[in-house]
């Protein structure tokens, strides 16, 4: 375990920062017109995709203890959801949680 | 100096039916009793929500903590999964910026950029005038922030009474949150091929390398939309 808390909050969040940070340096010089902007558009998109992604088929924690299987068709009846109450955003979140829990217990 | 009215515009976003407030609460009450069962204080709990606020660099490092990781990998592990602020700070603040309005406001605010703060943001701008956006997209990172802030105290909290069915159902609900809000946002070629892309790339690369997976997916996904789309543009 490591042990100075503090000094560890500090360095995850100057890690953080320092991407926002240097985001906000590069963004003065960038025009919402130009190809370079276009392109971190896509790349943001797409990394956040990735990152998602991530999570939901290689989890770390808690979720990796559920199966493969039930977290693929959560997501998929969920996104269905989505569209069938006009994308809404509170009952497919809702519904996935409670969807987990019981497919977790007794699948 | 922050234009109230606007302001307020942005704060409400954290209500109605395309709310981020369950999400974004689900996923920090489930911090805040993570942060309590490795050792923190709620002080501490508090401290590391306010100036981190974003979740997969606080769950990083609780991973590391517990494996008892150097300072040094914590700082490159957290780095590196939150590298993607990168891109979305530079494909959201040129939208924001304006010349009548205070550099300070563009430094202090980028605090505020996560994935559901920069997804309502991107939703929305469109319908504010360009003077007026960096007020309005202070207003949602105050109120997602605040959000955050508060459920990861109910979540130290409360973690006495939150069992592993809760906090797995918790689990799930951030990144149904965002992949709803993916999902809505494919409206152009790019946008939606940056988005399927980046599903695919993304866990592929991980059997490369699981550290960089998200970043080298990510790139080789959007670089690829990218040329698509401009030639299809053409």
């Amino acid at each position: 375990m490591t042990s100075n808390i503090i000094l560890v909050i500090l360095i995850t969040s100057f890690a953080t920062f320092l991407s926002r940070f240097l985001g906000v340096l590069s963004s003065e010089n960038i025009k919402e017109t130009s190809k370079i902007f276009r392109w971190f558009n896509c790349l943001a998109y797409s990394t956040l995709a990735a990152l998602i992604a991530r999570i939901v088929i290689f989890p770390s924690g808690l979720l990796s203890e559920v199966d493969y299987f039930v977290r693929i068709i959560v997501v998929i009846l969920s996104i269905g959801l989505f569209f069938i109450t006009k994308k809404n955003l509170v009952y497919p979140t809702i519904f996935s949680a409670i969807m987990l829990s019981l497919f977790n217990n007794y699948l | 100096m922050i234009d109230s009215k606007y302001f307020l515009k942005g704060f409400a976003s954290i209500r109605g039916v395309r709310s981020p407030a369950i999400a974004l609460g689900a996923s920090f009450i489930a911090i805040g009793a993570l942060l309590k069962n490795i050792g923190f204080t709620i002080q501490e709990s508090i401290f590391s929500t306010f100036l981190t606020y974003a979740l997969p660099g606080s769950l990083v490092m609780a991973e590391s903590m517990i494996i008892g990781a150097s300072l040094i990998n914590i700082f490159i592990a957290v780095w590196l999964v939150n590298a993607r602020l990168y891109p979305m700070t530079v494909s959201l603040m040129p939208l924001l910026m304006h010349k009548s309005q205070p550099k300070w406001k563009y430094y202090l605010s980028c605090h505020f950029i996560a994935v559901s703060s920069w997804l309502i943001m991107k939703d929305n701008y469109e319908q504010i005038n360009k003077e007026s956006r960096i007020d309005f997209w202070i207003g949602i990172g105050v109120a997602t922030w605040s959000v955050a802030i508060f459920s990861t105290v109910i979540g130290y909290l409360a973690s006495d009474f939150l069992n592993e069915d809760v906090l797995i159902g918790l689990a799930i609900i951030n990144p149904i949150y965002f992949t709803c809000m993916m999902v809505g946002a494919m409206k152009t070629i790019k946008i939606s091929l940056s988005i399927i892309l980046g599903t695919i790339l993304g866990p592929a690369f991980y059997f490369v390398s699981p550290e960089w997976c998200i970043l080298f997916g990510g790139i080789t996904a959007g670089t690829v939309a990218f040329l698509i789309g401009e030639i299809n543009d053409k």
